[in-house]
């Protein structure tokens, strides 16, 4: 099995490691709110859904 | 008739898959409205329209196939006569899922799967698609007038002028 000969230094693993990076949301307006959620998702605040409301499902999922 | 799916199946094996898609479409037929992640909701569609459309037969054949997959036997009869009816008028799309967002605790994304009990609407795609070409119309139409108007009145004194000689010969 191949193993490492050397010991990857403290440089080169941070020099990996700053490629690891996150992208900001695409954030849409809730039309009822106006508060920021997820595009084609229910309204984390309002929880409402052209015109329909998850308010429930949304209290189940965030519960636990 | 849904596609058949490809890649991994639900839970690991084919007939854990069945299990996990028996047990979540008899819990959508028992509470109307279910919370599940989106994987499992768009795996769950196909099935559930297809029992309805069974229920909507109505006759002992298709309980019997719809016995096969929900295997409770007052799920299956309220399916065939308080679900079915309601969707006498709807042809396909009976069930409709929302995305609501990442779970807490694994982050995976969480649907609502749900009958729809609303009474069909009149197509709102043919709708959309009638007014687009009733805009399109009316400008054309607008357009349309003023060329006959030059046309035909050339043409009118030219017909009168064509009677008048008639006449007058």
């Amino acid at each position: 099995m191949a193993v490492p000969k050397r010991k990857m230094s403290r440089s080169n693993t941070r020099a990996r490691r700053s490629q690891w990076k996150t992208t900001a949301a695409t954030l849409t307006t809730c039309p009822s709110c106006q508060a920021d959620k997820l595009p084609h998702t229910a309204c984390p605040t309002c929880g409402t859904y052209k015109g329909r409301t998850y308010r429930d499902a949304l209290k189940t999922v965030n519960a636990g | 008739m849904p596609t058949p799916t490809k890649g991994a199946r639900l839970g690991g094996s084919p007939a854990h898959e069945r299990l996990i898609l028996a047990n979540l479409s008899t819990a959508l037929f028992e509470h109307g409205r279910i919370t599940t992640t989106e994987t499992k909701a768009k795996r769950l569609r196909p099935l559930a329209e297809r029992l309805i459309t069974f229920a909507k037969k109505g006759d002992l054949h298709a309980r019997r196939r719809v016995l096969r997959v929900v295997r409770d036997k007052g799920v299956v009869h309220t399916l065939f006569t308080e679900i079915a009816p309601t969707m006498a008028e709807r042809n396909g799309g009976y069930t409709r899922i929302t995305k609501i967002g990442p779970r807490k605790g694994d982050n995976a994304p969480m649907a609502v799967i749900e009958l729809i009990t609303e009474p069909v609407s009149p197509k709102q795609a043919v709708v959309k698609e009638a007014t687009k070409a009733a805009e399109k119309a009316a400008p054309a139409e607008k357009a349309a007038p003023a060329e006959p108007e030059v046309e035909e009145t050339p043409e009118a004194p030219a017909a009168e002028a064509g009677t008048e000689e008639q006449k007058e010969s």
